[in-house]
């Protein structure tokens, strides 16, 4: 991936609606060429308003939008070189997908051999070179979709977007066409901005995740960042599942802290940002992290669910502290404990995590 | 599979009877006084004559030879001309209209829709009666744009063919913006923002996207607007002021003046059969399209 160059950059972008719905509160990110970008978060959030304001069918409340460097806030759609795979297709359905996906070449006025040539590489790359005479109507959705992608994609566009283009997919088909996006990405070299509610295709698929709730970004990073080093509540809660543990900061040892709850509970956590001895602070601890069987800590089994691969626990800590932990099974299948166990627990170093709020 | 058929024929008769009573009957009886021979006195008597067809392109010379008589082909050709001018005049202007409705939200585009149909509510006499008014001499128009420097009467359109045009625009434009709206409505509007997206302008998404999926609605709208143009009226009676007959006044004074009962129905016939194969072509266009013929 080549770093640094931007392809999009958002410089505090608000969105107010008619109506006065803050959608997009003073967002600022910055997309690098190349990349497999995400917007990640709950419905309602802004990813889509993002979305239409870098591909123009909406115009910022305030802030700029940088293709490249240049301002493209205020273009119209067909002036910016970026194209969009909408959520529903929006396939032309009175053209064939041929016409369809040289559509955009032909508003260009691009001569006709080089029309005929784009729309059958684009159609090879999405494996439809077969389906050019058809009508979107006799595709299924997992053909239309493919269909949408090569549109988008045969006029080369420096930057395209994706809505939850997966969304209306079954499973299968879905998890299929993650490793052909990803694959599309990478030999195309187009940049992606792609948007999903779906937290497992945002950390499978891309390069960098843009975390989204209520108008805001929370935190940007690389998948691996956003899931080990969650910044706030919201991300730690959103990006799998944790344990939330409020207490006070004991003592400070380096970038290691030692996290006390009211009853005494000691927990080992890394250090995050500027806090001091006596802040009252909350630690976010992924279930899967927790160690059974050995430690310091103890605790009661109170509820044991059989996942197949694993087995998630419900442990109390004293009275005020539940944890739900997961372990995988064992070679016989089994789980160790059964309601009502007494348990040792263990916390490792760095498990725990602070959070900024 | 009998006792299905039977109810089923039951289940039409009523529409056929409809169509029979109130289409068929009288469309054979205007064929059949069509062949008949013109009564002296006003009515049509028995008997088997084309004579209605041959004077319809011909003259009888005191010889009793034919010399061609292109008199009422010309009526039928200004007639045409005319619907046509007014059909495309209702597309021009109905395009827009029905888009515009079709984009408000859904309680606005109500209360436009019946904004459209307002016109209906009243007499189509008395609303031509309206326009004489405004396009006559020191007429509404003339008056105002007098205040302009402009001479009296410089805009006295009444009983000119203009007025004529403007006559059947006004009286047939709702038709062609109904089945505009209907086609346009059910437009997924989220395909214009995908071709401006593909690079697009307002013109290419209209041309491109707009215009072949509203076609249906231009079919019909047409159809609508053409067909009642050709045999129009009031329009020509009143604000062309007779000067310039047209088809339907020549029918009508074929029956009311002229008492050429079979003359005026071979005209009748004449300009059925020519809106059939009118319709006939356009129905194979549009089907070329691969589109629904016509209607939806
Ligand atoms: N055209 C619009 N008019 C008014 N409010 C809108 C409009 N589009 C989106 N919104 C509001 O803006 C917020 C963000 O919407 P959206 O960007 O579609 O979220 P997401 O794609 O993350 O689900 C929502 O509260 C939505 O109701
Ligand atoms: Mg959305």
């Amino acid at each position: 991936m080549a770093a640094g160059q931007s392809a999009v950059e958002a410089r505090g972008i608000s969105k107010v609606f008619p109506g006065g719905v803050k959608a997009l509160d003073d967002v600022s990110v910055t997309i690098r060429e190349n990349e497999f970008f995400t917007l990640l978060g709950p419905s309602g959030c802004g990813k889509t308003t993002l979305l239409r304001l870098i591909a123009g069918f909406e115009f910022p409340s305030a802030g700029e939008i940088l293709l490249h460097g240049l301002d493209i806030a205020h273009l119209p759609p067909d002036r910016r070189p970026v194209n969009t795979v909408f959520q529903h297709y929006a396939l032309f359905p009175h053209m064939t997908v041929a016409e369809n996906v040289g559509f955009g070449l032909r508003m260009q006025g691009r001569p006709k051999g080089e029309i005929d040539r784009a729309v059958d590489q684009a159609l090879a790359l999405v494996k439809m070179a077969d389906y050019g005479a058809r009508r979107p109507s006799q595709l299924s959705g997992g053909q239309q979709q493919r269909v949408a992608f090569a549109r988008a994609i045969a006029p080369r566009p420096q930057v395209l977007l994706l809505d939850e283009p997966l969304s209306a997919l079954d499973l299968k088909l879905r998890q299929a066409m993650r490793g052909e996006l990803k694959t599309l990405q990478r030999e195309t070299g187009i940049t992606f901005i792609f948007v999903t509610h779906d937290q497992e295709e945002a950390l499978t698929m891309s390069d960098r995740i843009a975390v989204m709730s209520a108008g805001k970004i929370q935190q940007i990073g690389a998948p691996l960042d956003i899931y080990e080093s969650p910044v706030n509540h919201f991300v730690a809660d959103f990006i799998g599942d944790s344990n939330f543990i409020e207490g006070a900061i004991d003592t400070i040892k380096g970038d290691a802290a030692v996290v006390k709850t009211p009853d005494g509970i000691a927990i080992a956590a890394r250090m995050n940002g500027p806090h001091k001895a006596g802040d009252r602070i909350a630690v976010a601890l992924r279930p899967e992290k927790i160690l059974l069987g050995a430690g310091k800590l103890k605790g009661e089994v109170r509820e044991a669910v059989y996942l197949g691969t694993s087995t998630s626990y419900v442990i109390a800590l004293g009275r005020a502290v539940t944890l739900s932990v997961r372990e995988a099974n064992d070679l016989s299948g089994k789980a160790r404990f059964a309601v009502g166990d007494t348990v040792k627990l263990d916390i490792p170093a760095g498990a725990a995590r602070m959070l900024a709020d | 599979m009998l006792r299905s058929t039977t109810s089923n024929w039951f289940g039409v008769a009523p529409a056929w009877l409809v169509i029979g009573i109130f289409g068929l009957l009288p469309m054979f009886i205007m064929l059949a006084i069509s062949f008949m021979v013109q009564d002296p006195y006003g009515g049509v008597e028995w008997g088997f004559s084309t004579e209605a067809y041959v004077q319809f392109l011909f003259e009888r010379d005191l010889d009793d030879s034919l010399i061609l008589n292109t008199i009422y082909v010309n009526i039928v050709a200004r007639s045409i001309g005319l619907a046509a001018m007014t059909t495309i005049l209702c597309l021009i202007i109905g395009l827009p209209v029905a888009y515009f409705i079709a984009r408000q939200p859904e309680d606005k585009r109500n209360l436009y829709m019946l904004l459209i149909t307002i016109p209906f509510w009243t007499n189509l006499l008395i609303r031509t009666y309206a326009w004489i008014l405004i396009l006559t001499r020191n007429g509404v128009v003339d008056a105002r744009l007098q205040w302009f420097g402009f001479e009296p009467g410089t805009f006295d359109l009444l009983y000119t063919n203009t007025a004529i045009f403007i006559g059947l625009v006004y009286s047939y434009l709702p038709f062609m913006v109904l089945p505009l709206y209907a086609s346009l409505e059910k437009m997924d509007f989220r395909l214009i923002e995908a071709a401006s997206d593909l690079y697009a302008s307002k013109w290419q998404a209209a041309r491109h996207v707009i215009i072949p999926l509203a076609r249906p609605g231009i079919v019909a709208g047409s159809l609508l607007v053409f067909i009642p143009s050709i045999g129009a009226f009031i329009a020509p009676e009143l604000l062309g002021g007779g000067k310039r007959m047209m088809l339907g006044s020549l029918i009508y004074f074929q029956f009311a003046t002229a008492r050429n009962w079979p003359f005026g129905a071979a005209v009748s016939i004449l300009l059925m059969a020519f809106v059939m194969i009118a319709l006939l072509v356009y129905a194979r266009a549009a089907k070329g399209q691969g589109l629904p013929a016509g209607g939806h």
